[in-house]
């Protein structure tokens, strides 16, 4: 039972390394501080959630590490090299479907289009955009426009996407949070399911606890802004997860009750500034 | 039926309108006044024929050209100045003023540098057609979804590759738009550019019509310009259609 | 490591300095600026013809002597003409459009039986009736203004149309339940539904109408400053045609910002000024 807060090393090869990062915006009302000093490695193959309370600067950590943000210190390593542009083997997932789908494409042409910028030879797209539509359950649509389909759909394409494109790691940026409840719950089976069967790490990010244990191995807990973790907690659950049957696990009752515990007081106001450390509750392992 | 009720609704006025000129002009000795059979017959024997291809020709070609150079040169200019926030900021007050001035006001300016023929004309047509399209360009390139240009920055794609897949369709719908506004500046500027000074051309021949007292064949002219207008006006909405059938399919989604 | 952390704080002042709103300022005087430098050097160094291209500073001379030195009575006469023919046509075209607008757009039965002829003779170019106007009024302003309200009125009266299309029935049911009579509820209900789309209209008129008028001018020489413009040009007087020209851009710019004065002092109690009417 022990919680590691500056960041647990996980077990095999570090496959993303978060060393240091802050971030600061330049306002025309001075600086911003939305991330204040964030460590953590991500082994290859984890699951790991970034939960935190809404306003906790999640969406600009996701930024910075996927490069498309510059950190203000620190740095960002993906497979030992440092991260200053969307590298190759990354692919990233956002909350927003209607706008990260081109409507101009039909939905094969929009999981084509990376592979096709990327120089893929055109059997091998067809083989893997075929496949990756027929993994997220979407074969029968390949032809339709994205805005033709519904919310969870098209969620679904953008994942197709992002598998087809065959990255290392997958970001997820709240991307559940803009679909009804049952879809939700069917996309977050599927996300497991790829996660097993394709052996990619999937750093995913959500405010809501429910999600961040039912779905990760490990759950990091962040602050609200300017954003320091928390806790890192391992989950331990099984790997084959069910909505019903591990929802009412005893293991994850108690988990969700921690973080929820941690998310509560980090509203309530816990202030990086004031705080020396917090405290390390029992969890996990 | 409903069909049935379409077309009635788009007919009934446009002939009413003609049955009333008809008959109102039946026994008018005036020969200002135009009377409808007089400007079809007129259309026929007058333009129809040699004079097509000596006056309307020439015209047509100018326009398109102008219009063709136009887009080219505005689409591609509005890429690069609108993906850039140095070049717009540069670039903002100078288009704002020189898009105020009334194009026609070059053409004398145009006559004098590059003479009567073609090149002043197509020039003209070129100047006053490029601001809205160019303009427009800036605006659609500037106003892409912020969430769609992460998506092609994290899969990698940049440069040439980044324009042709997503900024330029993303730009599209404006970029139509401009194209759209400019389609009667072209016709209105190929017109006045022949009235002005031409030594052949569509405007050119209905101006020498008017000034020999021709009223029934000088009818005939303007109803040419006013055909090509509306013929131009549909031509374009056919191909909008076609281009842009992702964007009015999504639009009307939204709207549901 | 040390490099990074030492480029990107100044990568990010450089992002901050080009958002703002003074930096913008400044970039746009300097894209003039350097417009104005190129125009004059061209013509200085010969790289363009002088007698086609006279130096900007040549230019502004003539602009000051149009607007107060020995033209002026000409230049003011001649502007005088134009918005004459400007004012009366938008006018006109005002009254028509409204009147019609509101007829054509309270009648849905209407409205689908003048769409097919409207759309027929909208895209009819204004400038192909110069020679009617002309041969019915003379080359007088008159005949400017007949072409003018042509060119206007369309525009004007698909506004309307739309706007009174777009009256909420909800609120038109709602007004007629309380008992409103037609006026109190044209006033109330349809009149501040058309505003925004009329503003609109009323917006691209102001341009479209100084475009029409200078364009006629020019071909026909209707007094005004095109045909002031046309004489210059056959006199082979560049100088004064290039000064004019800048003088009816910053009229252009001038009549842009009065529109746009206008439209947000009468739509400032709306919450959100309408889109242009797409069609």
């Amino acid at each position: 039972m022990s919680t590691d807060v500056t960041g647990a090393t996980p077990k095999g090869d570090v496959l993303l390394s978060v060393q240091g990062v802050q971030k600061v915006y330049t306002t025309s009302a001075g600086p911003v501080e939305a991330v204040r000093d964030l460590t953590f490695d991500l082994g290859k193959g984890e699951f790991a959630c970034l939960v935190g309370p809404s306003g906790s600067g999640k969406t600009t950590l996701l930024k910075v590490i996927s490069g498309l943000m510059p950190a203000t210190s620190g740095r960002v390593m993906l497979d030992g090299k440092v991260i200053d542009g969307p590298p190759r083997d990354m692919a990233l997932v956002f909350q927003e479907y209607g706008r990260s789908l081109y409507p101009w494409m039909r939905v094969a042409e929009n999981v084509d289009l990376p592979l096709r910028a990327a120089g893929v030879p055109k059997a091998e797209r067809h083989a893997r955009v075929e496949e990756a539509l027929e993994q997220v359950g979407l074969s029968h649509v390949p032809r339709s426009y994205p805005w033709q389909l519904s919310g969870g759909m098209q969620q679904r394409v953008a994942i197709a996407r992002a598998i087809a494109y065959r990255p290392e790691i997958l970001l997820m940026d709240e991307p559940f949070a803009a679909v009804d409840a049952q879809t939700r719950a069917d996309l977050e089976d599927l996300l497991r399911k790829i996660w097993k069967d394709l052996g990619v790490t999937v750093l995913f990010v959500t405010h809501d606890i429910d999600e961040s244990v039912y779905l990760g191995e490990r759950v990091i807990i962040l602050s609200s802004s300017p954003t320091i973790i928390l806790e890192d907690v391992h989950i331990n659950l099984p790997v084959e997860r069910d909505q019903l049957e591990t929802r009412s696990m005893p293991e994850f009752v108690e988990q969700r009750h921690h973080v929820y515990e941690q998310i509560q007081k980090a509203k309530r106001g816990y202030n990086a500034d004031t705080a020396s450390m917090p405290a390390v509750a029992a969890s996990g392992d | 039926m409903r069909a049935l009720k379409v077309t009635s609704a788009a007919l009934a006025l446009p002939v009413v309108i003609v049955i009333v000129w008809w008959l109102g002009t039946m026994n008018e000795t005036n020969p200002f006044v135009p009377k409808p059979g007089q400007m079809v017959t007129d259309l026929f024997t007058v333009w129809v024929g040699p004079l097509m291809a000596e006056q309307v020709v020439p015209s047509l070609y100018r326009l398109a050209v102008g219009l063709g150079a136009a887009i080219v040169v505005g689409v591609a200019l509005g890429l690069i100045i609108g993906s850039s926030r140095l070049a717009r900021s540069l670039t903002g007050p100078a288009f704002e003023f020189v898009r105020a001035v009334p194009p026609p006001v070059l053409l004398p300016v145009l006559l004098l540098i590059l003479g009567i023929d073609d090149s002043s004309k197509i020039f003209l047509i070129f100047l006053g057609c490029l601001w809205p399209i160019l303009l427009n360009t800036i605006d659609g390139v500037r106003s892409v979804d912020s969430v769609l240009a992460d998506t092609t920055r994290t899969y990698g794609m940049h440069g040439w590759a980044r324009f042709r897949w997503f900024v330029f369709p993303a730009a599209l719908p404006r970029i139509m738009t401009g194209i759209r506004l400019a389609l009667p500046i072209s016709i209105i500027l190929m017109v006045v550019s022949e009235m002005y000074a031409a030594l052949d051309g569509l405007g050119y021949r209905i101006m020498l019509f008017k000034q020999t007292f021709q009223m029934g064949p000088m009818w005939a002219g303007i109803l040419i310009i006013g055909l090509i207008g509306i013929l131009m006006a549909g031509l374009f909405r056919l191909v909008e259609r076609r281009v842009l059938a992702w964007y009015y399919g999504q639009r009307e989604m939204e709207k549901q | 490591m040390a490099a990074l952390a030492a480029t990107r704080p100044a990568g990010s002042r450089r992002t901050a300095f080009l958002r703002g709103r003074w930096s913008n300022a400044v970039l746009g005087a300097v894209g003039v600026i350097a417009i104005i430098a190129i125009w004059e050097l061209t013509s200085r160094l010969g790289i363009v013809n002088p007698s086609y291209l006279p130096p900007f500073s040549t230019v502004m001379v003539e602009v000051l002597d149009l607007l107060g030195g020995q033209r002026s009575g000409e230049f003011w006469t001649a502007l005088g003409m134009t918005m004459y023919g400007w004012s009366v046509g938008l006018v006109i075209s005002l009254v028509l459009g409204i009147v019609l607008g509101v007829l054509i757009g309270s009648s849905r039965w209407l409205r689908e039986y003048t769409n097919s002829t409207i759309e027929f003779l909208r895209p009819i170019p204004s400038v192909g009736l110069i020679p009617i106007a002309i041969v019915v009024f003379g080359v007088r302003p008159t005949a400017t203004i007949a072409v003018v309200v042509w060119a206007c009125f369309w525009v004007i009266l698909i506004h309307v149309i739309a706007g009174v299309a777009d009256v909420d029935p909800v609120a038109d049911a709602t007004a007629r339940s309380y008992g409103l009579k037609f006026f109190r509820r044209a006033r109330h209900v349809v009149w501040p539904t058309v505003l925004p789309y009329l503003m609109t209209g009323l917006r691209l008129c102001g341009t479209i109408a100084l475009v029409v008028a200078i364009t006629i001018e020019i071909v026909v020489q209707a007094p005004g400053i095109g045909a002031m413009i046309a004489t210059y040009q056959s006199a082979a007087n560049v100088t004064v045609v290039y000064a004019l020209a800048l003088l009816t851009g910053v009229l252009g710019l001038a009549i842009n910002l009065l529109m746009r004065l206008l439209e947000n002092s009468v739509l400032a109690w709306h919450s959100s000024v309408r889109a242009e009417v797409e069609k």
